[in-house]
């Protein structure tokens, strides 16, 4: 696994750049996590962020962006806004956490 | 140093950010609760890459977007030999509604949405639906007998012209 240097922090990323130890992450690493793929963070954001770190620990994968929705209650439409494009893959991303595996 | 190396931030590939180009169409022919999902699912995952996506309902896929049919498809074991079942138990009364009861349990346990609501969230991320208009003139059915957000009962002509440059799914 490569060492990548963000932030003036080395982090131990994935092949793609995704986060493989969750706990070097904090909420600066996260706002330089952002601006390396064009987003800056509002607190709409961070919503979405801390409903994604909060599920991830309690049950232990990323959340797919439909379960970001029902259970984190952040419209599908708000997200395809914040995180433009690829919402789900973005959003694990700057949450530090591994792309989601589920289909739905 | 270990094994590892340090290099300047690997960032994950996203595309541009103004969209990826990418443009999927389903066309969607069967009514089976279970033939429904292969679209569904796929749009969907096509969505949250970023693609252009348009579905068409055609034929018996008409039952995923009549209002009527929607919320009520039906899996049934006749005909299909993968269920691994004895062909003669799917004409037993009851066995349909039992078999359909079964793979909506399993949908729900695994959190995938009912017809309707998929199409909502399908929408939410961008999705067009389109309906066939010769499956509508056939069953004599309407605009407003289709799911509200359903955009236009269009021909087949129509539906090849929008989805030029796509890559194209018959399911």
């Amino acid at each position: 696994m490569p060492v990548t240097t963000l932030n003036g922090q080395e982090i131990h990323v994935n092949e793609e750049g995704f986060l493989t130890d969750p706990s070097e992450w904090d909420d600066s690493l996260a706002t330089a996590l952002a601006a390396q793929i064009g987003i800056t963070l509002t607190d709409e954001h961070w919503t979405a962020i801390r409903f994604l770190r909060k599920d991830f620990e309690e049950i232990g994968e990323t959340p797919t962006l439909r379960r970001v929705s029902t259970v984190g209650g952040i419209p599908i439409k708000t997200l395809f806004v914040l995180f433009p494009q690829k919402p789900a893959k973005k959003m694990a991303y700057v949450a530090g956490l591994p792309k989601p595996v589920g289909c739905v | 140093m270990t094994d590892t190396d340090t290099a300047p931030a690997i960032v994950p590939s996203f595309g541009s950010g103004v969209g990826t180009g990418r443009k999927i169409a389903f066309i969607c022919s069967k009514g089976n609760l279970d033939m429904a999902y292969p679209g569904l699912i796929l749009a969907n995952a096509a969505l949250g890459e970023g693609a252009e996506v348009h579905m068409f309902f055609t034929f018996w896929g008409f039952d995923m977007i009549n209002k009527k049919t929607m919320g009520d498809l039906k899996f049934t074991m006749l005909g299909n030999t993968a269920t691994h079942m004895p062909q003669g138990l799917g004409g037993f009364p009851g066995m349909t509604a039992m078999a359909t009861s079964k793979m909506k349990k399993s949908l729900a346990d695994l959190q995938v949405p009912g017809v309707p609501e998929f199409l909502e969230q399908i929408v939410a991320s961008g999705g067009h639906l389109w309906a066939c208009r010769m499956s509508a003139d056939m069953n004599k059915l309407t605009k407003k007998d289709l799911y509200d957000d359903v955009e236009a009962i269009i021909s087949a002509a129509d539906f090849v012209e929008l989805t030029e440059g796509a890559q194209l799914l018959f399911i």
